[in-house]
């Protein structure tokens, strides 16, 4: 199991990074967000695979390690604060610049 | 527990909001609110100055939770210095930009508070994760503050700056889980104690981290090759956010000195940032500072040049991990924070009375106000440019005496071309923007003292801080010990011993 | 104190001037003679000690960390220099008064040239290193100013920064040096360095030191090949020529020579660099002198070539030797100021310096002339006057040297070659300006003399040169005795100044230079066609011109290479650092990154659910291009990252996800309802070749860190949780309770930046109208004003329902997987789901309503949960809980917890509406945009 999740994330990784290096907007947006997946499942992970032992006290059985579900949480609400933010700017330089392309045109200035 | 030390957060945040419920209740009553949070800063800094003076460590818990189990928040010589430094920078940012630059776009300064709640909340927390939290809102305020006024050219400076630094905020991610992957805790104090302990096949994970962190850090300090970004944003970016941005590069450096230090222990033999890493670091963007301010054709573009060149000072004299070394960067932080964010307002100024031609290197129409703004510059160019006898001047002295002669021959040669194309770009801007005039006089206003005050406290400063050279340096020198004994830290934080 | 005050007086003194301007340009003369006049009455007490043989002495420590000390020290050395500065700048003002223009801003000049001078008697009154640079750099800077007074000018910008760059690049050449003397000898204390003279000299560092600090002192005291700035800085007013690079600024290099004689002389390098480079600037300046038509010209070049002279007396260094150099500093001070000043006036009454134009003036001004001419005589070395003593003394020290063996001939007869010239100019600059027939189309004519009183400093002058060059003993000597002693740092050498030695070699080549000077004048004419046609003079100006330029272009382009402004490249890099970072550990670390934990076994869904997502992701790759496409695929990545939470235990994230999964996907369905629907591709193989590179390189990184951290056991503070979070946070969802209680700062945080994000895209969006996409395909359907009426109807009554379940969860949040967050965006999209079927007019409606207000209450009440615990002098954000029991709920647990959990529900709410519903705003505005648009076709 430990082999898939790495080849996931290393994967997502790979994807993410070729997609924020396109050059117009939106492929770099979703490469943004592939990257925060990626990102969200690492960290998720270092929690370690934990099945069927969701996190709630009171229980006896060990459970699932809570605190990287917390950072992760917290992740993904930044994330999404994030990627809308840069999604309307990609807007708003499609307005000023005319184009999608990230530097509002040419290679150069 | 001492609750004056989550004023600096309260304050911000509070002023933030009530200035999103006043969103519509006209400007006065937003700068009103925004400048009374600020006056407070101010005071609040100095007494938390004051506090961390006794070279005691304050703690804090928010929650009550001890650490490492809650976040804590630690108050100690280096954040009171980085804290007041900020302070002073917002203050006067907020005065000039309640000229009208605040009404240039929306929820300035709803913004500008976030800004600082970001910042102070950087230099305060004791919790790695809580860091990249304040790190985030720090961020997301610097983007939008980046666009405010928007613009083409803003626009696409801020694109590039948003997407560069979420980029980092993963990278930044991935460094935390690993170290809590490997040390299974997040405080930092905490970290330090199981990365020391941390068996030997932990080093390969705990390298990773370290130097990723590098990298995120590099990035907001702009040191090379990721600082492209910045002369864009801060050469096109309003005059007050440009300024009140000379402290974001500082907040990179911090975490550098602190994290370094504190977490992977670089006096340890197995820490990899103690080698030559840093000082090859320090050396590049310095030498990219001194291009970048020679071949600048524009104000704007040669003091965020002149930020780069700082950043690759400051790094220089961090990664001596020295008490001298660490001691010059502390002098020369406050110094070049405040004078670059003066020089930032002051371009502004002398930008608005020539026409079309604005900050331009080119022949403009005389200055309406010469004499004013002519002393001013003169003193912000010789202070940034390291002459004597300004504060400058003894930053770069202290740093340079802080490396040998012997092993720092390219520090010494680099530092003093530091100075040298400071002398050059800056009297070659000078004589073009003062004395080559072409034309009659342009139909601008005289800038009144709102907005000429702030500017020249700002370059005052250094006036001061050369007066009060002697205090500020014992201050540093104090800091850089304390900093290089990071198990005070720990053990003040852990079982809160020398809580008083 | 009494020397501090000296220093300080002038440098403090240099704002009143300004000030007193406001009284008219006399009152601010009269200021700055006053503060002058003060200054040197003070000197009067040091002197007399110093005349007594003790050297007053001041010490004030300032900055140890720096051993950065204020330390004063008036020797005979320092006394000489201060009388020559001070004297000479009360004399210097009282010419300037006359020689201003009334338009002129005096006040701003008087102020420049007491700051100069202040920083000029620092310089000679330190006796440590740094405060010495300190002012030495001072100079520079002020000087700067004072040559540019006439900012106006061209020339005068230029002179004034190729001054500057010069000096202060020598400047910052002498700090190294200055820092690396202080490491050699171990303190900045000059008095120290002086008595530690042979560790100096015995030292490695011995010759870069040496070398470092004469680059200082020859670029400020005009030294070949240092030598181009000074002429170029006639550009300035005439009193500055004639007080700072005659009389003292460029002399103050000769004096760090003099001051730092003993520590750095005695040593073959010394006497090779300083004498060489003295040897040279003697002669060409002497040469140069000859053919320059401008009067200053002449008197710059002649400048250049005296202080070579002295640079030379200082590398012969023999004691005697040294005498010479200072005498001769005083004697060049005084009848070169007065030359200068000559010139100025014949400048002012003819409105000329051009010597082809300016002849037979005798008549005309016959004071001026009889001044110049016998301040011209002392430059030439007449007898009775005091420039023939302190060149006789050369002349005699030349033929006493042997260091050289049979080279050491050929000196003396460069000495006396250097005599000719300088006959000959001084010669050229009586004959031509005041006889040699009638002037020719002067500006100003007839020319007179002067007011008397400006006549006057260059009258004391003369005199000093003629009392000195006749009695020499009674005037000069005592000064000169014990500024050698100090200088030499040892008893005065025994010297005999007189007028008549009897006839020595020395007078047989006075003699010669001064026939020979006559004789050469005679064949000037040829001599400066014929130098015209060999010779060509580099223009200095220019060229420093020119080499700046090529500077500031080399720079920016060095600069543009890497700061292209394509984000393409910088992301490139700054993903290269992160693979670094990465990369070096894993490959060179010598720990194994796999851990000792064993494997857990695959079972078949998770391994479906991880070939769904990585299949997804790279589909979203490949269909980048069909936007609408990619946006489906990149939507099952989500998807498959809620499912995977699902599976590793974690509710609250699979939820978490899945909500702001459909937000994201609106938000970017929206997005693409603008930009483009298809995209070609553009960027090159290459290119593409490299990012896949990349892309690899960090992917396989990533995943072998995955792969490490999996494989290895964990131990962690996350016991701790599962053991409070009942007794100590009142609730049983422990990820819930570390939100808003453990680690509810964090939180606090993150509803921040979401506020933030939200108030940035309200800003963002404020008065933004797009152009529809190029081609609007599916995005445009349901932003349309056609609404299924199906879903309307559905959607208006699953609203309560959606409501209702958010409250549920909500109010489970704190036992069970929910929370304020979560219900949050279930509300949030549920009213999206009004908005989506309703359409553009009922969101207008909406729009009435402000979220701004929402999102404020959310964090304010979430900060005023954590305030409230204040009250009971707990820290910022403690909670508390309690049970309690309400009819027809039964049991129920309130904590301050869940107050703080509503806060950030209001602001996700108020978030996300003000975001979507801008948004929509936005859409709706161009829709119609369109709709016109299409209405037109």
């Amino acid at each position: 199991m430990e082999a898939v999740a790495a080849l996931t994330v290393g994967v997502l990784v790979a994807c993410g990074v070729y997609m924020v290096l396109r050059a117009r907007t939106f492929p770099v947006v979703l490469g943004l967000s592939l990257l925060s997946y990626a990102v969200n499942l690492f960290l998720f992970f270092t929690g370690r695979l934990v099945t069927g032992a969701p996190p709630l006290a009171g229980g006896t059985a060990p459970t699932a390690d809570p605190l990287p579900q917390a950072l992760v949480l917290t992740a993904i609400v930044i994330n999404f604060g994030m990627t809308a933010f840069v999604v309307i700017l990609s807007l708003r330089a499609l307005g000023e610049l005319g184009n999608d392309h990230v530097d509002g045109g040419g290679e150069k200035k | 527990m001492n609750h004056l030390l989550i004023a600096p957060l309260l304050l911000p945040a509070t002023a933030a909001m009530l200035n999103l419920l006043l969103a519509d209740r006209g400007t006065g009553l937003q700068r009103f609110v925004s400048f009374c949070a600020v006056v407070v800063l101010l005071p609040v800094a100095i007494l938390l100055l004051g506090l961390a003076g006794s070279g005691a460590f304050w703690v804090y818990q928010p929650g009550n939770w001890p650490a490492p189990f809650g976040i804590v928040l630690v108050l100690d010589r280096l954040s009171a210095l980085l804290l007041l430094v900020t302070a002073i920078v917002a203050l006067f940012s907020l005065l000039y930009a309640c000229n009208g630059d605040d009404l240039r776009g929306r929820d300035f300064h709803v913004l500008f508070q976030l800004l600082l709640l970001g910042v102070n909340g950087a230099f305060l927390t004791g919790d790695l994760f809580n860091l990249f939290v304040f790190f985030e809102i720090l961020l997301i305020a610097s983007y939008c503050l980046s666009l405010h006024g928007s613009g083409p050219e803003r626009t696409r400076a801020g694109l590039h700056y948003v997407v560069l630094n979420l980029i980092g905020s993963s990278m930044f991610l991935i460094a935390v889980g690993i170290l809590y992957a490997v040390a299974g805790t997040l405080n930092m104090a905490d970290l330090a104690v199981k990365v020391a302990a941390g068996a030997p096949e932990q080093a390969t994970l705990l390298r990773v981290s370290a130097l990723l962190l590098l990298v995120v850090f590099g990035l907001k300090a702009a040191l090379l090759p990721l600082h492209l970004w910045l002369p864009a944003l801060y050469a096109k970016g309003v005059a007050p956010v440009a300024a009140l941005f000379a402290i974001l590069t500082k907040v990179g450096l911090y975490a550098i000195l602190r994290t370094s230090i504190l977490i992977f222990g670089v006096n340890g033999p197995e820490s990899i940032l103690s080698g030559t890493w840093l000082p090859a670091l320090a050396l590049l963007t310095l030498t990219a500072g001194v291009v970048g301010v020679l071949g600048s054709d524009r104000l704007r573009r040669l003091i965020a040049y002149l930020v780069v060149l700082s950043s690759g000072t400051l790094l220089a004299g961090i990664a001596q991990f020295s008490v001298p070394g660490i001691t010059a960067a502390l002098y020369y932080l406050p110094h070049t924070t405040l004078v670059t964010a003066g020089l930032f307002l002051l371009a502004d100024l002398i930008a608005r009375q020539r026409g079309r031609t604005g900050d331009h290197l080119s022949p403009a129409p005389p200055l309406e106000q010469p004499t004013k703004l002519g002393v001013l510059f003169f003193l912000g160019a010789v202070s940034a440019a390291g002459l004597p006898p300004l504060s400058g001047f003894i930053g770069k002295l202290l740093l340079l005496q802080a490396v040998a002669p012997a092993d720092a021959v390219w520090l010494w040669i680099v530092v003093l071309a530091g100075s040298w194309a400071g002398l050059i770009a800056l009297s070659r801007a000078g004589s073009r923007l003062f004395w080559k005039t072409e034309g009659g006089r342009p139909a601008t206003l005289p800038a009144g003292l709102p907005r000429l005050a702030p500017a020249a406290v700002l370059l005052g400063l250094s006036v001061a801080m050369t007066v009060f050279a002697a205090p500020i340096t014992r201050y540093a020198e104090a800091t850089a010990i304390q900093l290089l004994q990071p198990q005070d830290y720990i053990a003040a934080v852990l079982d809160r011993g020398k809580q008083p | 104190m009494n020397l501090l005050l000296i220093l300080l007086l002038p440098l403090f003194g240099a704002v009143l001037p300004p000030l007193a301007m406001r009284l008219g340009s006399l009152a601010s003369a009269r200021t700055a003679a006053g503060v002058t006049t003060a200054a040197l009455l003070l000197t009067a007490v040091p002197l007399l000690r110093v005349f007594n043989g003790i050297p007053v002495e001041a010490r004030w420590v300032w900055l140890e960390q720096a051993g950065f000390d204020i330390c004063l020290r008036f020797d005979g050395l320092a006394a000489m220099f201060v009388l020559l500065i001070l004297g000479m700048g009360l004399l210097i003002i009282l010419y300037a008064h006359y020689y201003l223009s009334a338009r002129e801003p005096a006040g701003r000049f008087y102020g420049l040239l007491l700051l100069f001078m202040g920083a000029m008697v620092g310089i000679v009154l330190s006796d440590h290193l740094l405060l010495l640079l300190v002012f030495w750099e001072m100079t520079s800077l002020s000087s700067f100013l004072l040559i540019s007074f006439w900012h106006h000018r061209p020339e005068a910008r230029s002179g004034a920064r190729m001054a500057l760059a010069i000096t202060g690049t020598g400047g910052l050449a002498m700090l190294a040096g200055f820092l690396l003397l202080a490491h050699i000898v171990g303190s900045y204390q000059i008095s120290v360095i002086l008595a530690a003279g042979d560790i100096v000299r015995g030292h490695p560092l011995y010759a870069p030191t040496l070398l470092l600090i004469l680059l200082g002192a020859f670029t400020k005291s005009a030294q070949f090949p240092f030598h181009f700035w000074l002429p170029h800085a006639m550009a300035a007013p005439t009193p500055v020529s004639a007080y700072l690079h005659s009389a003292t600024m460029v002399k103050a290099g000769v004096f760090l020579l003099a001051r730092l004689f003993p520590a750095l002389a005695g040593t073959d390098m010394w006497f090779f660099v300083v004498g060489g480079t003295g040897l040279a600037t003697l002669l060409f300046g002497a040469y140069a002198a000859m053919f320059q038509n401008d009067l200053k010209g002449l008197l710059a070049y002649s400048t250049i070539s005296h202080l070579g002279l002295i640079v030379l007396l200082f590398g012969i260094d023999t004691p005697l030797a040294a005498v010479a150099g200072l005498f001769h500093i005083i004697n060049h001070a005084t009848f070169k100021a007065s030359l200068f000043m000559g010139a100025g006036i014949i400048d002012h009454e003819t409105g000329t310096r051009d010597m082809r134009l300016l002849n037979g003036l005798r008549p005309y001004m016959p004071y001026t002339a009889a001044l110049a001419m016998v301040a011209a005589a002392a430059m030439a070395g007449v007898p009775l006057l005091n420039g023939f003593l302190s060149k006789e003394m050369f002349f005699a020290e030349t033929l006493h040297l042997n260091a050289m063996g049979s080279f050491s001939r050929l000196l003396p007869v460069a000495a006396t070659l250097a005599g000719i010239f300088a006959v000959a100019y001084s010669w050229r600059f009586i004959h031509d300006v005041f006889f040699n027939g009638e002037p020719v189309n002067l500006p100003v004519y007839p020319p007179h003399d002067p007011p008397r009183y400006m006549m006057i400093p260059a009258a004391l002058l003369v005199g000093v040169c003629l009392l000195v060059g006749i009695f020499p003993v009674y005037t000069v000597e005592p000064v000169l005795a014990r500024a050698a002693g100090s200088m030499l740092g040892g008893p005065p050498p025994v010297f005999s100044l007189a007028v008549w030695h009897g006839f020595t070699t020395p007078v047989k080549m006075s003699l010669v230079a001064l026939l020979g000077g006559l004789a050469l004048y005679t064949q000037l004419r040829k001599l400066m066609a014929f130098h015209d046609r060999v010779v060509t003079m580099p223009d200095a100006l220019t060229n420093f011109r020119i080499f700046i330029e090529r500077v500031v272009e080399t720079a920016r382009a060095g600069t543009v290479l890497l700061e292209n402004g394509s984000l393409q490249r910088y992301a490139v890099l700054l993903l290269l650092a992160g693979t670094t970072a990465v990369a070096v550990p894993l490959l060179f670390g010598d720990a194994p990154l796999t851990g000792p934990l064993p494997l857990s076994t695959i079972d078949g869904p998770t391994l479906l659910g991880a070939a769904v997502m990585m299949g997804a992701a790279l589909v979203t790759v490949l269909w980048q291009r069909q936007r609408f496409r990619a946006l489906i695929a990149f939507s099952v990545v989500g998807l498959a990252a809620a499912m995977a939470f699902v599976r590793f235990s974690a509710p609250d994230l699979a939820l978490t996800q899945l909500s702001v999964e459909v937000v994201t996907i609106m938000l970017l369905l929206l997005a693409l309802f603008f930009l483009p629907q298809q995209d070609r591709a553009e960027s090159s193989p290459l290119r593409r070749g490299r990012d896949l590179l990349l892309a690899l390189g960090l992917g396989t990184g990533t995943g072998l860190l995955t792969w490490g951290v999996l494989t290895r056991p964990q131990e962690t503070i996350s016991g701790f949780f599962t053991a409070n979070s009942l007794p100590g946070g009142g609730g049983a969802n422990v990820v819930n309770v570390i939100l808003v209680d453990f680690r509810g700062f964090d939180t606090l945080g993150e509803i921040t930046v979401l506020a933030c994000a939200a108030i940035g895209i309200f800003a963002l969006l404020d008065n933004l109208c797009l152009p529809p996409g190029p081609d609007e395909g599916g995005g445009r359907s349901w932003a349309d004003e056609r609404h299924p009426l199906v879903l309307a109807q559905t959607t208006r009554f699953l609203l309560p329902l959606a409501l209702l379940v958010s409250a549920y969860l909500f109010l489970r949040g704190h036992n069970a997987p929910g929370g304020g967050f979560i219900a949050g965006l279930v509300t949030a999209i549920a009213l999206i789901l009004q908005y989506m079927a309703s359409g553009i007019a009922w969101i207008r409606q909406q729009w009435r309503m402000h979220y701004h207000p929402v999102i404020a209450w959310g964090v304010l009440l979430a900060l005023a949960t954590g305030t409230g615990s204040f009250l009971f002098n707990r820290p910022f954000l403690t909670s508390a809980f309690g049970h309690f029991h309400l009819p027809l709920v039964g049991e129920i647990e309130l904590a301050t917890a869940m107050l703080f959990d509503l806060g950030v529900y209001l602001s996700v709410v108020g978030v996300v509406m003000l975001i979507l519903a801008t948004l929509g705003k936005l859409t709706g505005r161009c829709a119609e945009a369109m709709g016109e648009y299409w209405w037109k076709r």
